[in-house]
């Protein structure tokens, strides 16, 4: 295995009163694709917000390690100015506030460096142009009006524009027809052709199909049931969850 | 007050619309104001006909403009203070006479002023030269010499732009005469007619007819001339056909010893012309903001307000569109922040006698740190404006929860031939959209800022980009306050 760059080391967390993820240890090795699986309401999403560091879920033990420094107690800026991006299941609007401008602060904040402008817009029409995408969406409010897939995709173009080195797409694909899966697939690539490391919550095969899965994660109510490689991933597509909930 | 304006001692027009006017005139400010006259504040007598008199002669103004001034001083001791908006008993009226007495008495200098205004120059990257100037502390400015560069360029075009004073004895003293708070009489409410009676300042515009004007007309300067940012009237007439856009205001606050502000804007827009009417105020945080700004619109005439309203203890302001003429239409485009220790009470009025006439109101307000914000809007659609379209939209956004943000939309429809739409969201920022954008690296009070400044976007979309630029770091600075 490679060197870490994400440890999970023994983390419970939840919201008030209603502890969700229980002693939850995963690691990730930088570079790699993992995937992680369960059933609706597993905890999936729990898990990438509270790497990420939401607010809304406290932890209640554990830490989380990335590149061998405890973040535990960052904020969620920091964390991603660290290198963590987390593509979002619902991503949010915000009215009034181009995918430009937003990014273009993103970027100052995160490099702490003023943006060159040409250069930026250069970035942004390659990658525009590699996930099929219009340049109007740019110029557009931040994922307001935007079809579901539509979001997914911008998802995908801010992580391109941002490089992280440490992305969480939680169900990125889902919502997607079957030409965007392909875009999408073909920018998860890249980003992984570029050293990026992936943690994918998915429920489905279609979006892994053009990668290679180096480690699969199986989440059931709270807790982490199974572990294995790429093959897991087809074995719960076929059996389903139903050989862990005993 | 109704029943004062009955038997209006100043001739509002000779237009053969008279009826209508008087009629509009009644209640233009007064929202809801059933109240008596006993309710009322009375007077003090401390603002004389004396001082009056003395400031006519020291502006040396025609002699109908002294009449006029004194006449308003009659009217301003008969009428109470509105009673239907923010309390405003924190101004003192029998000091009135010393906001308006003496200029050297009202100045400040640098040292003296609030730190939080000093601050706030630091923050808006003005150099010290400009500030003192801009804070209304400076020497007094030349406002001839503001005016001659603007002047040059569009002088060529026949357009008047000029300082009120000069423009009472210029070539278009007629014209001013006949226009000169006709549309906004001093019986209109108490401050008006102090207006009228002390009234300094401000810009005089004329387009004369088929004009379109390229540049806007930017009065930057006069605006924080000192004195002048305080009863300070402005008069623009468009002519038929032609096109203008009129900025007013700046980013920098205000800063007055005399804590009254009631100024006095009228705009006519001629037969088919267009008038875009631009303003981002600040006030002082001890202002009392009373001012009356009034447009009316003759047949397929156009006006557009963009209005910013930052800063003041009390505000009472509400931008009046009268669609007159047939096809006329109006757009109000507003944003109000109300911060710690603010009241402001801000919207718009339209009020249709045209067939087929169409009005937009569009305002933002944003409240914090326990300021008030009450969007207030009016429209009426009169009996024979058959064919009008109003449509209101407010929003608000409340910052935290001790911040108070209301409402108060009215609409008076005297026909069913009209389509009226309406819209009105108060919300708060959504700690899910700040996570969302934290988690791309930015830091909760600059996602804080940037989902604000979102909000404000549509006002500040429609200003040119340097004006866009200083809302929104006003927007910031007021963001970073306590
Ligand atoms: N903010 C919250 N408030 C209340 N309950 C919550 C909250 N967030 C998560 N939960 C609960 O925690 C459990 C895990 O939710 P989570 O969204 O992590 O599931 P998931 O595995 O991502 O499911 P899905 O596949 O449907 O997206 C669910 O029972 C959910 O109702
Ligand atoms: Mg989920």
């Amino acid at each position: 295995m490679s060197e870490t760059i994400l440890e999970i080391k023994d983390l419970s967390a939840g919201i008030e009163g209603e502890e969700i993820l229980h002693h939850i240890n995963l690691q990730v090795g930088r570079g790699e694709i993992h995937v992680l699986m369960g059933h609706n309401g597993a905890g999936k999403s729990t898990l990438g917000n509270v790497i990420m560091g939401s607010p809304v879920y406290q932890m209640t033990g554990g830490q989380i390690l990335f590149e061998g420094e405890d973040i535990t107690q960052l904020s969620v800026d920091a964390r991603a100015k660290k290198g963590i991006f987390l593509s979002f299941q619902n991503p949010l609007e915000v009215p009034g506030l181009s995918m430009e401008a937003f990014l273009r602060n993103a970027i100052r904040e995160k490099t702490g460096k003023p943006v060159k402008i040409f250069q930026f817009k250069k970035r942004m029409e390659e990658v525009l142009k590699l996930l099929d995408m219009d340049a109007s969406y740019v110029d557009r409010d931040l994922n307001v009006g935007f079809s579901g897939g539509e979001k997914k995709k911008a998802e995908i173009f801010q992580l391109l524009m941002l490089e992280p080195k440490l992305a969480i797409l939680d169900e990125t694909d889902s919502g997607l027809d079957v030409d965007a899966v392909r875009t999408v697939s073909k920018g998860i690539d890249i980003f992984c052709q570029n050293g990026g490391t992936l943690l994918i919550i998915t429920h489905s095969t279609r979006i892994l199909d053009a990668l290679k899965v180096d480690h699969t994660h199986v989440l059931i109510d709270g807790k982490i049931v199974a572990e294995g490689d790429g093959s897991l991933v087809d074995e719960i597509n076929q059996g389903g969850y139903a050989k862990y909930t005993k | 007050m109704a029943e004062m304006r009955r038997d209006n001692p100043i001739d509002i027009s000779e237009d053969n619309n008279r009826e209508l006017l008087n009629d509009v005139e009644r209640g233009l400010y007064d929202f809801k104001d059933e109240e008596r006259d006993e309710d009322f504040y009375k007077v003090d007598e401390g603002l004389t006909e004396e001082i009056v008199r003395q400031i006519s002669a020291e502006k040396h103004d025609p002699d109908w403009m002294l009449d006029f001034r004194l006449k308003s001083l009659k009217i301003y001791h008969e009428l109470g203070v509105p009673q239907w908006g923010p309390p405003i008993d924190g101004l003192d009226m029998a000091r009135i006479v010393t906001y308006v007495k003496s200029k050297t008495e009202m100045k400040a200098s640098w040292e003296e002023l609030p730190d939080d205004i000093k601050n706030a120059f630091e923050k808006l990257g003005i150099p010290q030269a400009e500030r003192e100037q801009l804070a209304g502390v400076g020497a007094q400015y030349d406002s001839e010499l503001v005016y001659h560069n603007v002047r040059k360029d569009v002088e060529e075009q026949g357009v008047i732009y000029t300082d009120m004073e000069s423009a009472l004895t210029g070539q278009y003293a007629d014209m001013v005469r006949e226009h000169f708070m006709k549309l906004v009489p001093p019986t209109d409410h108490k401050f008006a007619a102090l207006h009228g009676a002390v009234w300094s300042g401000g810009s005089f515009v004329y387009v004369p007819p088929g004009t379109k004007v390229e540049i806007p007309l930017q009065s930057y300067f006069r605006l924080n001339a000192p004195g002048a940012g305080q009863f300070e009237h402005t008069l623009i007439i468009v002519d038929e056909g032609s096109d203008v856009h009129f900025i007013e205001g700046c980013s920098a606050p205000k800063y007055n010893v005399a804590n009254l502000h009631a100024g006095c804007v009228e705009l006519f827009v001629g037969k088919n012309a267009h008038l875009r009417y631009s303003t981002i105020e600040n006030w002082s945080k001890n202002m009392y903001n009373l001012n009356t700004k009034r447009a009316i619109c003759e047949e397929g005439g156009t006006i557009e307000w963009i209005s910013g309203s930052f800063g003041s203890h009390v505000s009472y302001l509400y931008p009046t569109s009268v669609l007159k003429g047939d096809h006329s239409h109006a757009e109000f485009t507003g944003i109000t922040f109300a911060g710690k220790g603010q009241n402001l009470d801000t919207g718009a009025k339209m009020i249709h006698l045209g067939k087929n006439t169409s009005s937009f109101i569009d305002t933002k307000s944003i409240c914090k740190s326990g300021g008030i914000s009450t969007y207030r809007s009016s429209v009426e659609i009169r009996k024979q404006a058959e064919g009008a379209k109003a449509s209101v939209n407010c929003g608000s956004l409340m910052l935290d929860s001790i911040s108070r943000s209301d409402t108060v939309p009215a609409m008076d429809i005297r026909t069913d031939k009209a389509d009226v739409g309406h819209e009105a969201k108060i919300g708060r920022i959504s700690d899910e959209a700040v996570f969302y954008m934290m988690s791309r690296g930015i830091s909760e009070a600059e996602a804080r800022a940037m989902i604000v400044s979102g909000f404000a976007n549509p006002v500040s979309k429609e200003l040119p980009l340097e004006y866009a630029a200083e809302m929104n770091n006003l927007i910031k600075l007021e963001m970073e306050q306590g």
